[in-house]
């Protein structure tokens, strides 16, 4: 009888994944069908004639937009780091004075919505002659990220087992060694998650790239893709392809990196 | 795998708790001077500090500052825009888009939050039974989330596309009549927030999901002892224990969901008229949207947004605080 319910939670299971999981097929159906079927109705469930004319256009066209997304990830999840490790040390072990009202800042930092920060940050790059850089860009996707990381970190390192830290004072460690050689180890998945996530928000955002870096001659992905719906709305199995080629950073950090995910979530590190 | 505190840190408040641990002496922590150790922790946090002065307070003046002048673009470049005091907030609020962006951005976020939540919570209760695939199917329920917004918000747009969309093709191969979702004022709204809950999902299932595994596995063996089915256990154990995980969710997504503005962009960009223009769709259009960019505007509209954004960090705060109590 268990077997039976079991399996037939698996079928409902697969039957609520394809639900949810629609649209991306139907992205992926879309940027393999032939142009001139795309306004057949009705439309093509199945690509029986795949085309790899929106691949090729991708190619020859968003290569160094790719590029440049790329860079600005991993600018963000440098800097998001380097920030956030040190502060969470700080708030979660150091008894930082004023720490409640910094991890109140934080809080409410996280709730400022963008397009706000977008425009302070036209009017002080406008100033400051930061428009259209990559590097303008990077600090600006990162404010996305330091306010979440700093706080992960400050609840992962508040779970460090008090004996470890003691041990560490014992053997006459500074803060500094401390955080280097017991903190920052230990706090391994901690860091690959606010990664993660710094990476794909900044390979994600629209918002400041579109705003901030509107005029530059390195656009990311983001942008590239909505120029592109802009010039050609004919041609949605290139666009399609774009946007699959642009969900691949996502699918492969899922596949390479959801256990880490996973353990970030849930903290857990240190067995009792 | 141990109970150990989520993200959301709810359950976490590391001074709030330290308090109550044996290995540190008491006397330790009520110390005030600003000994070695007060040195290094500041030393530490100094890069968020300078961070957050340079890179949060000091763009959210230049915006207090935009809307309290008249910044055209020729203003913005010579820098010499006029002080016009409380006269840009007059003029939203005297708009006749007000009234409707304030109503949408309620709608949106009220739509978006009930059936992301509800959704997300009977899927993470239906995940929470292992069963063949349950932890590969969940990991796949995490791609939309993953997904770069504009990439399903282009992809939603297609499948709403009037002519062409396959929501449309379905709807008339059950004898239904074609339906302009993005096209037409009645149902645009309606599109963005039916797209806008798809994305939120698997948000609202990761964190109920983490939460859910915080709630002993004794406690529903001892239910089941005690004759109650699954319906039961769920108002009785699962709903009550999971209430603070809630509420954070919730929380959470209402801000998040405020401050939407690619889904929304790249679907209907706020049209037809104002029919899916939101509080922050209204500012990223009056900024950058057009060709002839009002600054102050946008900049009064987003501060505006700002403050309600801010209730809802007090409310937070608030309940964290009343959780501690208890």
């Amino acid at each position: 009888m268990t077997t039976q319910r079991s399996w037939w939670k698996t079928a409902l299971g697969i039957f609520f994944t394809l639900l949810m999981l629609f649209p991306v097929y139907w992205m992926v159906n879309v940027s393999f069908t032939e142009t001139r079927d795309l306004r057949s109705s009705p439309p093509h469930w199945f690509p029986w004639n795949p085309t790899f004319d929106g691949y090729e256009a991708v190619f020859a066209q968003q290569l160094p937009a790719l590029g440049t997304s790329l860079l600005i990830g991993l600018g963000c999840v440098v800097l998001t780091v380097v920030i956030a490790a040190p502060a969470g040390y700080a708030l979660a072990l150091l008894h930082l004075r004023g720490g409640r009202t910094l991890n109140f800042l934080l809080l409410v930092a996280q709730m400022i919505p963008a397009v706000v920060m977008a425009m302070g940050f036209y009017a002080v790059y406008n100033s400051l002659g930061l428009l259209n850089s990559v590097g303008g860009l990077i600090i600006a996707d990162s404010t996305i990220a330091v306010p979440f990381g700093v706080l992960l970190f400050t609840a992962f390192m508040a779970g460090i087992p008090r004996e470890l830290l003691q041990a560490a004072r014992v053997d006459g460690a500074g803060p500094w060694r401390t955080f280097v050689s017991i903190v920052l180890p230990v706090s391994r998945n901690s860091i690959l998650t606010v990664s993660l996530f710094a990476f794909l928000w900044a390979w994600s955002d629209f918002i400041f790239a579109s705003t901030l870096n509107r005029n530059g001659n390195l656009i990311p992905i983001t942008l590239s893709i909505y120029n592109y719906i802009g010039n050609n709305t004919t041609q949605w199995n290139a666009i399609m392809a774009t946007a699959v080629v642009a969900s691949v950073p996502a699918t492969v950090l899922l596949v390479v990196a959801q256990r880490y995910v996973a353990a970030g979530v849930t903290a857990g590190a240190v067995k009792d | 795998m141990s109970s150990t505190p989520t993200v959301v840190g709810s359950r976490h408040e590391p001074r709030g708790t330290a308090g109550t641990r044996p290995a540190v002496p008491p006397g330790r922590r009520r110390r005030r001077t600003l000994n070695p150790s007060q040195w290094a922790a500041v030393g530490f946090a100094a890069p968020l500090l300078v961070y957050l002065a340079v890179f949060y307070a000091y763009p959210l003046w230049r915006n207090i500052d935009l809307s309290l002048h008249d910044y055209t673009i020729r203003a913005f470049v010579q820098g010499d825009a006029e002080f016009v005091g409380f006269e840009n907030y007059l003029e939203i609020f005297g708009s006749s888009t007000f009234p409707t962006a304030l109503l949408n951005t309620g709608l949106f976020t009220i739509g978006s939050i009930v059936f992301q939540f509800s959704i997300g919570l009977a899927l993470a209760v239906f995940f929470r039974s292992s069963f063949r695939l349950s932890s590969f199917l969940r990991a796949l329920f995490l791609v939309p989330w993953l997904l770069p917004l504009i990439v399903s918000a282009s992809t939603w747009a297609w499948m709403l596309n009037s002519d062409n969309g396959i929501v449309n093709s379905v709807i008339q191969a059950f004898g239904g009549e074609q339906i302009n979702w993005l096209t037409s004022p009645d149902t645009a709204l309606l599109s963005v927030t039916i797209a806008n809950i798809w994305l939120g999902i698997p948000f609202n299932l990761v964190i109920l999901y983490s939460g859910l595994q915080n709630i002993p596995g004794e406690v529903y063996e001892a239910s089941s002892l005690d004759g109650a089915g699954p319906w039961r256990q769920f108002w009785s154990i699962t709903f009550p224990l999971l209430r603070p995980v809630s509420a954070i969710t919730i929380l959470l997504g209402l801000i998040y969901t405020l401050k939407v503005v690619d889904v929304i962009w790249v679907m209907t960009t706020g049209g037809p008229g104002d029919a899916s223009t939101t509080l922050a769709i209204w500012s990223y259009r009056e900024a950058f949207g057009t060709g002839m960019p009002s600054f102050s505007p946008a900049a009064a509209v987003g501060n505006l947004l700002i403050v309600i954004a801010l209730v809802f960090g007090f409310l937070h705060l608030q309940l964290q605080r009343r959780q501690e109590a208890s």
